[in-house]
């Protein structure tokens, strides 16, 4: 049937929910635990926001991959093996300047991600893409102004918002990595212009520079992690895997 | 009492709100910022034993509920550190007291969270009596405060119901969500008990707050009317309340229930509760490691200030923290 050609394919869909789920639970770390009141409820809303995107995804694959398939069993159930975020998600959340900074890399790519989802074939896909780019957008004017007030704030911000540059950047060359399932529209290489644009202009209010490109040497979308995805993995999984007939 | 508390007592009795500019008595001012403080902390600390599961929901839904939740605590937190600040002191003053010991804040958050059941026996137990005492504040005398709780209860009533469908859940669930349903129920019980305060032959600030109307009704007035509210709503959990001598008075038209063991009120209010002095250093740590988080913003803010050719604040500016209250979506 001619509309069954505009679906999406589920590995895919699976790549963008596990992205945005394993982002939020590394946000949501920090709820309770923020350097200030007002930022503790801005980094949880982030996290809320990813976990609803995340939802959204796993509903769309849980309907398409049919029989006993739910949201929760492929956030719950999945090994990390079979996990398809890529692997700067899965980092430990850090100090401040590596939980900002991170977001702000993943945010300027999802920005232009999920603008070129919105205007996709598949409608259902556009259409959760148009209602995450909203807190996207959000997202990635919050972390701008971070890493703007890190780079440029004191001594000590500037020189840890660096180490973090140096932690982060290598990863962030599997964002344009294509795996086997990002094909035609979906294929990321043609977003790598506009995100170094973007990064390089919010670089330079923050007096960063962008490190000279490293190899990319990580492979999370076809399920290489490390082990902090197994760790978090292990203590998010714990009660559905406890419990395999328990519902909540 | 000399004219100016007459006049101050008049207004009380005539149930004018008292507002900030308001000529009011210093222990009227020391009374309210000592209980809006000790309110705040309560939801700043009372965020660190839910937020302890946030990471371990076990389903999706469950996850973003009790972020929902715990973020929520957070925003009351801040309306209550702004009703304080309008007595004159700072929210920097409120976190030093709390940090040091001098602040209290409520004992319930001293009792760790052993389960999942444990969230939902927080939302019914522990947010259904400090519903009790809010919704009485929503009447309370001092206006900002009074306002701020009208806020407060609309959310808290929310998360009651959240609590208490988490455990109906569990209650219908297997025989391992059964137990823990119940477990969770015998240890939050007695401790929700102990929230509403000392009895009051025992509470020393009660007679004076109820003169003042900050409080309406008095600590045994409400705790009875919890007792009353949750004996049947345990019934519909299928579940029991861990207390032998708990039985509907009919000529009392109430529920008579057994005594509160006070030693360990006062040992937790006190400070030896189980975990005091764990989540006293999380706040702690969280706010150190916060420190160079907001000296960088306060720096940038001050750059940017010089920039436009603006005064710039100072790091000792008493508004200093206030230039990373960014707006934040709610």
């Amino acid at each position: 049937m001619e509309h069954n050609h505009h679906h999406t394919n589920t590995e895919y869909l699976l790549h963008l929910a596990d992205n945005a789920l394993v982002l939020g639970h590394r946000n949501s770390e920090w709820c309770g635990h923020g350097p200030i009141l007002e930022q503790d409820i801005a980094i949880t809303n982030i996290s809320l926001d990813l976990i609803g995107q995340a939802r959204n995804f796993y509903q769309y694959a849980a309907e398409l991959t049919g029989g006993s398939c739910t949201e929760d069993s492929l956030a719950y159930l999945r090994d990390a093996g079979e996990f398809r975020n890529a692997v700067m998600a899965e980092l430990p959340k850090g100090d401040w300047a590596f939980t900002t900074l991170r977001q702000f890399l993943s945010s300027a790519f999802q920005h232009l991600l999920y603008t070129n989802l919105a205007v996709g074939q598949d409608a259902r896909l556009a259409g959760i893409a148009l209602k995450s780019l909203k807190e996207v957008t959000y997202h990635l004017r919050w972390s701008s102004e971070w890493v703007i007030r890190l780079g440029d704030g004191t001594e000590e911000s500037n020189t840890r918002i660096n180490f973090a540059l140096l932690q982060l950047w290598p990863y962030h060359t599997e964002f344009f990595t294509a795996a086997a399932y990002e094909t035609g529209t979906s294929n990321p290489v043609s977003l790598y212009g506009p995100w170094l644009h973007k990064v390089n202009s919010v670089f330079l209010e923050a007096g960063l520079a962008v490190p000279s490109t490293v190899v990319n040497r990580f492979s999370g979308k076809t399920g290489q992690h490390t082990d902090d995805l197994v760790n978090l993995l292990a203590e998010m999984q714990v009660l559905p895997r406890t419990y395999p007939d328990a519902l909540w | 009492m000399d004219n100016a508390e007459q006049l101050f007592q008049v207004r009380i009795n005539d149930e004018v709100r008292i507002e900030p500019k308001d000529w009011m008595p210093d222990a009227y001012r020391k009374t309210l910022v000592r209980q809006i403080s000790q309110h705040a902390h309560s939801e700043i600390v009372g965020m660190l034993p839910e937020g302890a599961w946030i990471t371990r929901a076990p389903s999706l839904k469950r996850k973003a509920i009790l972020l929902a939740k715990v973020q929520d605590e957070a925003g009351h937190g801040l309306y209550l550190y702004s009703a304080a600040e309008t007595l004159g002191t700072t929210r920097l003053q409120m976190i030093d007291d709390l940090h040091s010991g001098k602040a209290k804040y409520s004992s319930i958050f001293n009792y760790p969270t052993e389960s999942w059941a444990d969230i939902g026996a927080i939302g019914w137990l522990v947010d259904g009596a400090a519903i009790l005492n809010q919704v009485m504040l929503c009447r309370t005398s001092y206006g900002p405060y009074a306002r701020a709780m009208v806020r407060i209860c609309k959310e808290e009533s929310f998360h009651q119901r959240q609590g208490f469908e988490l455990l109906l859940h569990l209650s219908a669930g297997t025989a391992e969500q059964k137990s823990m349903c119940q477990d969770a129920i015998n240890r939050w019980w007695w401790p929700s008990l102990m929230m509403f305060g000392p009895k009051d032959s025992e509470s020393t600030n009660s007679d004076q707050s109820m003169k003042w109307k900050i409080k309406r009704k008095t600590n045994d007035e409400l705790r009875q009317e919890f007792v009353n509210m949750c004996a049947e709503q345990v019934k519909v959990l299928g579940m029991t309340l861990p207390d032998p001598d708990l039985a509907w008075n009919e000529s009392a038209q109430s529920y008579d229930f057994g005594e509160i063991n006070w030693d360990e009120f006062w040992k937790v209010v006190k400070g030896d509760g189980p975990c005091n002095k764990e989540r006293l250093e999380t706040r702690k740590q969280a706010w150190e490691d916060g420190e160079w988080v907001r000296e960088a913003a306060n720096a940038y803010a001050g750059k940017l200030a010089s920039r436009k050719d603006l005064i710039p604040e100072g790091p000792c500016h008493p508004g200093r923290i206030s230039s990373i209250q960014t707006p934040v979506r709610l």
